[in-house]
């Protein structure tokens, strides 16, 4: 299926948004995550289906003030 | 002093973000005493994970993280924010940030009131950033918040207190409150004048990140902080117009 990562369009299996972040190089990194615009928690992942054209936002800690 | 119930030595509160290098950012911590510092959330690449690099020297820091929503402009984007903030980092403390308009990144205090109800109500422990309004500190406090932190000055502008009377009517209208002058700040005369003003603490970042020598700048940062801290508790005396000769009168020879 096609998803928005970050913004930018890419090609995933999936089917579920755990699985999708391991197929994305996500696997075991600190990360939040958003599905269209909703927060997804870590423990939704994995039985969070991902459909065609879903917005999917990957958040880590970054440098702020 | 403490916020939320947690005790902290420091009063120098420190942002992660600009700094030369990731070394020179630890090494400024350090040199500051900071125990807490703001971090961000911000979107992750797969393919470089580079912001699993920069939790792990905070983590070996052993401070304290304060997250932010940097840059949102919703009570949505925010109360969002916030609720992958505490997941990714583990705390309920969030400094919230409802921006309002963007050349002065004043907040929108009508949507930073808001959010922080919603987040209050979530279990969070809320840090505001607003400006020294006293109705919308009196709003943020019904609204659960403990903790307040009004601006010096825009965001990276590094100006000092704007408003020195309206900061000084804040500290004197909310004696009981832990109050942050968050922004602003330029130099360590800045904070020194917030601490003086009776402030709890300083929340500052692009005047340590951006000076020639960020480490030396902790250093002093921290230095005027506990100045500052200390002429509070002195009680300075009151400034007068007309001059008052400080060597007595009484005893003095006549030589003319």
């Amino acid at each position: 299926m096609r998803i928005m990562l970050n913004g930018e369009t890419r090609e995933v299996a999936g089917p579920t948004l755990a699985l999708a972040l391991e197929e994305l190089g996500y696997g075991g990194a600190i990360v939040a995550t958003a599905v269209n615009g909703t927060f997804a928690t870590a423990a939704a992942r994995p039985a969070l289906a991902l459909k065609d054209g879903d917005a999917v936002e990957v958040l880590a800690p970054m440098q702020g003030g | 002093m403490s916020f939320y119930g947690v005790e902290l030595a420091s009063r120098l509160m420190l942002g992660t973000s600009q700094y030369p290098s990731p070394a020179i950012l630890s090494e400024a911590i350090r040199a500051s005493g900071a125990e807490v510092v703001t971090v961000a959330l911000r979107r992750e690449s797969g393919a470089t994970l580079a912001g699993q690099g920069f939790w792990s020297i905070i983590r070996d820091l052993g401070v304290r993280a304060l997250p932010n929503t940097a840059g949102c402009h919703s009570v949505k984007e925010a109360v969002t924010t916030a609720h992958m903030a505490r997941e990714l980092f583990g705390t309920p403390w969030i400094k919230l940030e409802v921006i309002g308009e963007d050349d002065t990144l004043q907040p929108d205090l009508f949507g930073l009131v808001e959010a922080a109800r919603i987040l209050t109500g979530d279990g969070f422990q809320v840090f505001p950033y607003m400006t020294e309004d006293l109705f919308v500190a009196s709003k943020l406090l019904e609204a659960g918040c403990e903790v307040l932190m009004p601006w010096g000055a825009p965001i990276g502008s590094g100006r000092g207190l704007n408003n020195p009377f309206g900061l000084r009517t804040l500290r004197a209208h909310f004696p009981d409150v832990p109050l942050v002058i968050d922004a602003g700040i330029g130099l360590p005369s800045h904070a020194v004048q917030a601490m003086e003003l009776g402030y709890d603490a300083v929340l500052l970042n692009t005047a340590v990140a951006k000076a020639r020598d960020p480490v030396m700048m902790a250093k002093a940062f921290a230095q005027a902080i506990e100045a500052g801290r200390a002429a509070w508790q002195a009680d300075p005396m009151e400034p007068r117009d007309m001059a008052a000769p400080s060597t007595p009168v009484i005893g003095k020879a006549l030589l003319g």
